[in-house]
């Protein structure tokens, strides 16, 4: 008889927990803003129990995801455009801020010291800049000593949104590559050699004497690689830091940028790091289960107030408070549950 | 033999008294269909993963036709696909593992079989499975981190000094030595496959009967003489069977090509080029291809890998299955 109880009682428990685990909310998608979802996530539920199980499985794998509504939210790293999200349901908004630094392997040059530009970098990733003293790289940077060697230009091989940014710029800047490449999260490279994921470009541009990569920055600086700097819209030369990558996202027009669609390059201001990015979260215009769409954009709404630094910590932006604003009012008009009835309020 | 037979239609007569009644015979019926049940799983299994594949892959098979197969266009932008470099890459990649691996698994079979002492014997051929027992990311990274850099530094410079101004082997040899490419992929590769040959062509080696290579040896062969005219003859079928097993092997192969071969969809004649697999761009790209048309693509190249991979494991299983058929018959 006790040990009937004992079963009965273990019972209860494991329905109890199992109950507790059914408010959880999930989410897929992007694999480039994980890390700093899952820090979240532990915070979050260390404070209130609700927990996030977010799995990174790429954009792709995300977006279709949530297109099945088998998870609460998807997470791209390239936004949908105002129609896709129209025809499939769907709204999004920008969650986290992360940029993307060109990094090279060259002796005796400081991080920070090269100068490049927009047109220069697109030259060298189509082969037409090879050498690193090419008169185009040896103007902008008279007290630097270029080598005569080769570039070898290093791209990631997986899609990802690192690509996605990075040739969102070229295109930006270059109508050339706009033409002839243009921008996804992959694309048909003319050159160089692919490496797989942020570790391995990084792995390759430390390998290869006269390399040049492109990884996001949390790589760079925990690797110590040398970045470049880069010229702006505004036509200064910045490095790429928090605040370059801050004044980025603040800097951009979101009011006016239907379905939150804004990337982040080229952005105006004289600080702003011009290969910025953000990553973004993807949920249904009407909510079947508004309770779960409820859980999401409070965990949501948590991050933007106290999550700064842990993503600072990981070397993630966050995005500034007029954004944040503007997002939290485009949940109390966008997200209703089946009545009409906004989920989030 | 007839024994048995009666005591078989005995227990038939009984089972019709006793019928479904006795538990133990509803047991074995029960247990013989468990295990068919469990059999029939493995066939739905592998017909399942062809139709899904092929389900998959049609909307980039109707929108290129069989063209998909010999263009190299591979352009997620404009939606353009051709399969042609990863197929070049994987078929490359594996020849180049392939010329290395036999001859080398071939001495070590010979080694083990023929001269090794007794004493090492055991622990040689243990190390050549432990060999075959390494996860591929190992090799992988093996390769990118400490195969690679010396490949770059010490290999590829010679090569080109000795054989990239050579007529018609030059071109193979020429382009950036930065330890990427081709060639670096296929000699991992090589590394990878050799341990398989070798366990076959050691375990077929063992089959040919004693009192056949002791008569060669009686009439004064030396040990090759031996090992050309018996050794092999005997065994052809069954190195052949392990040859193809190694092809498999290497065909399939992801992780460890995917770090070295330099991922990029080019055909170029230069082994030190970049090039890429079929199987390396499916790891690289299934992640974040969300265009119907681009995942089709994905798919097909999966499909022709699937495909291309059972007929080569099946190759290898019939041809070994022949040898041990033939096991003590004279040829």
């Amino acid at each position: 008889m006790r040990r009937l109880s004992a079963v009965l009682a273990s019972a209860v428990l494991l329905t109890a927990t199992m109950g507790a685990h059914a408010a959880d909310v999930t989410g897929a998608g992007a694999t480039f803003p994980y890390p700093i979802y899952a820090k979240w996530a532990e915070a979050y539920k260390a404070k209130t129990g609700v927990g996030m199980n977010y799995q990174s499985i790429g954009s792709g794998g995300g977006i279709a995801q949530i297109k099945a509504k088998t998870v609460d939210f998807g997470a791209s790293d390239m936004p949908l455009k105002q129609e896709d999200l129209q025809t499939a349901g769907l709204m999004q908004f920008p969650a986290i801020v992360g940029g993307v630094v060109p990094v090279m392997n060259l002796d005796g040059v400081q991080p920070g010291a090269l100068k490049l530009t927009g047109p220069i970098l697109a030259d060298i990733y189509q082969g037409k800049i090879r050498k690193w003293n090419d008169k185009a790289i040896a103007e902008l940077n008279a007290g630097v000593k270029l080598p005569d060697q080769a570039i070898a230009v290093v791209h990631r091989s997986d899609g990802s949104g690192t690509t996605f940014i990075w040739t969102d710029y070229l295109s930006k800047v270059s109508p050339e590559w706009k033409s002839k490449v243009g921008s996804a999260t992959a694309v048909s490279w003319p050159e160089g050699v692919g490496g797989k994921g942020n570790e391995g470009v990084a792995a390759y541009v430390q390998r290869i004497k006269g390399a040049i990569g492109y990884v996001e920055f949390a790589y760079a600086k925990r690797n110590n690689m040398t970045y470049a700097s880069v010229k702006n819209r505004d036509g200064t030369f910045v490095k790429p830091e928090m605040s370059a990558f801050q004044a980025a996202a603040a800097n951009a027009d979101w009011k006016n940028a239907p379905g939150f669609y804004e990337i982040l390059t080229d952005q105006p201001g004289k600080t702003a790091w011009p290969i910025t990015g953000a990553s973004f979260i993807l949920m249904h215009v009407k909510q079947d289960k508004p309770q779960n769409a409820a859980e999401v954009l409070k965990f949501f709404a948590w991050a933007f107030a106290n999550g700064g630094k842990l993503a600072e910590e990981l070397d993630y932006v966050p995005l500034p408070e007029n954004v944040t604003k503007l997002i939290e009012t485009a949940w109390k008009t966008q997200i209703k549950d089946a009545s009409g009835k906004a989920a989030w309020s | 033999m007839e024994d048995a037979d009666q005591g078989r239609e005995r227990q038939g007569g009984l089972e019709l008294i006793i019928g479904a009644r006795s538990p133990r015979r509803w047991q074995d019926a029960l247990f013989r269909r468990t295990t068919q049940l469990f059999a029939a799983l493995v066939l739905a299994l592998l017909l399942s993963i062809i139709v899904a594949l092929a389900i998959a892959a049609a909307p980039a098979l109707q929108a290129f036709g069989l063209g998909f197969f010999v263009t190299d266009a591979w352009n997620p932008v404009t939606k353009q696909f051709g399969a042609l470099a990863p197929l070049y890459g994987t078929a490359v990649t594996s020849v180049i593992a392939l010329l290395i691996g036999v001859p080398v698994s071939f001495g070590i079979a010979l080694f083990l079989t023929e001269m090794c002492p007794v004493a090492l014997k055991r622990p040689l051929g243990t190390a050549v499975e432990l060999l075959a027992a390494i996860p591929s990311i190992i090799y992988g990274m093996w390769g990118l981190f400490v195969f690679a850099p010396f490949f770059a530094d010490h290999v590829q410079p010679v090569l080109q000094r000795f054989l990239g101004e050579l007529w018609l082997v030059g071109p193979l040899f020429q382009g950036a030595a930065n330890g990427l490419g081709i060639l670096t992929a296929g000699i991992i590769l090589a590394v990878m496959v050799i341990p398989f040959i070798a366990s076959v062509m050691r375990d077929v080696f063992e089959v040919v009967p004693p009192v056949l290579k002791e008569s060669a040896y009686g009439i004064g062969c030396t040990t090759w003489e031996v090992v050309r005219n018996i050794v092999l003859p005997y065994t052809r079928i069954g190195v052949i069977g392990g040859i193809m097993l190694g092809l498999g092997r290497a065909l399939g192969e992801t992780m460890a090509v995917t770090f070295v071969i330099g991922n990029a969809y080019r055909i170029r004649a230069s082994l030190f080029e970049p090039g890429n697999s079929i199987a390396s761009a499916l790891a690289n790209e299934f992640n974040e291809a969300a265009d119907p048309v681009h995942r089709g693509a994905l798919m097909s190249l999966g499909l022709v890998l699937f495909v291309l991979t059972v007929i080569v494991l099946a190759a290898s299983r019939f041809l070994i299955a022949r040898l041990s058929l033939g096991e003590g018959r004279q040829t």
